[in-house]
């Protein structure tokens, strides 16, 4: 599987995505300037976490027009798999790629710390190697973390099983507790109608190696080899 | 010209910047202050005479950019530079 690691101004999970792709793939993603209008022929186009362009006027509001990210809109329109981690799924959200938006914590604070998720769906290519329903532990660091969608965005997401991951409890139940930043639904990440275009808050790359103290993350990139080598 | 844009959360959308900026004010003892909403204010110089054009240009990048639609409402007032 070949990827496309997107790098804008302030990224800052680039090389941890860098790394969790080729420990499961076995082969480095090109890394990708945000200023280049050319994107080599990918498998997968990863939008990394971090703070592009000082978050700026509303997160991933500016990297959103950044050259690079026609030919991502473009790619993505074709069919190939665009994953946005964090504050690329902040700028998925801006380019119109996925619905609704990432707003300020309800708590008003920055939260950095292991959540606990329920894996909506286990068919696609992001989590074959889940189980439906399975709780997975992800790190989450973000201010900007609270989804929202008009009702009639959720219940068409709903309706369409889009909701990939919600905050749940240890025994995976949705509570009103088990949400840290107040996102709707609990939604922790969604897909596009086709469910090649994955966005999400928590950082799968950040617990993808026995090292970094445990391993949920590393079955989404090995998914994702899997499904589009 | 110059544009005063200000962008405002849509009514409904939850703003828990707006709700802290409530509570602060009631512990300064400003009892009467009810519902607070934050919002943005931008100023912008266009290079261009004509309001009609100028408006026509504001609200392309207001809507391409400076709000997001989802959530905020913007208004604006242009004025001579």
């Amino acid at each position: 599987m070949k990827a496309s690691v997107i790098v804008f101004p302030g990224s800052n999970c680039d090389r941890d995505a860098a790394v969790a792709l080729e420990a499961a793939t076995g082969q480095a993603p090109a890394m990708v300037w945000h200023g280049d209008s050319e994107i080599p022929a990918s498998d997968l186009i990863v939008l990394p976490g971090g703070f592009s362009y000082g978050d700026y006027l509303r997160s991933g509001a500016m990297a959103a027009h950044s050259p690079v990210m026609r030919e991502v809109v473009a790619r993505a329109r074709t069919g190939t798999p665009v994953l946005g981690i964090c504050n690329g799924f902040q700028i998925l959200t801006e380019a119109g790629l996925l619905p609704g938006v990432l707003m300020r914590n309800a708590t008003l604070k920055f939260i950095c710390r292991d959540v606990l998720l329920r894996v909506e769906r286990n068919d696609t290519a992001y989590t074959s190697r889940y189980a439906r329903g399975e709780v997975v532990r992800f790190p989450i660091a973000h201010k900007d973390g609270s989804y929202f969608a008009d009702d009639a965005t959720l219940d068409r997401l709903e309706g369409e099983g889009r909701v990939a991951f919600r905050y749940c409890n240890a025994t995976g139940e949705v509570t009103q507790a088990a949400n840290p930043n107040g996102s709707r639904h609990n939604i922790a990440g969604i897909y596009n109608e086709t469910g090649t275009v994955l966005g999400l808050m928590p950082h799968p790359e950040r617990l993808a190696d026995p090292a970094l103290g445990g391993t949920d993350g590393a079955n989404m990139f090995l998914s994702l080899a899997e499904t589009l080598h | 010209m110059k544009a005063r844009i200000t962008i405002t959360l849509k009514p409904g959308v939850l703003d828990p910047q707006g709700k802290a900026i409530a509570g602060a004010l009631h512990a300064l003892g400003f009892g009467a202050v009810g519902n607070v909403r934050q919002g943005k204010y931008i100023e912008v110089e266009v290079a261009e005479s004509d309001p009609s054009r100028a408006r026509a240009e504001i609200e392309r990048m207001c809507e391409q950019l400076l709000a997001n639609t989802i959530i905020e409402n913007y208004a604006y007032e242009l004025e001579a530079a």
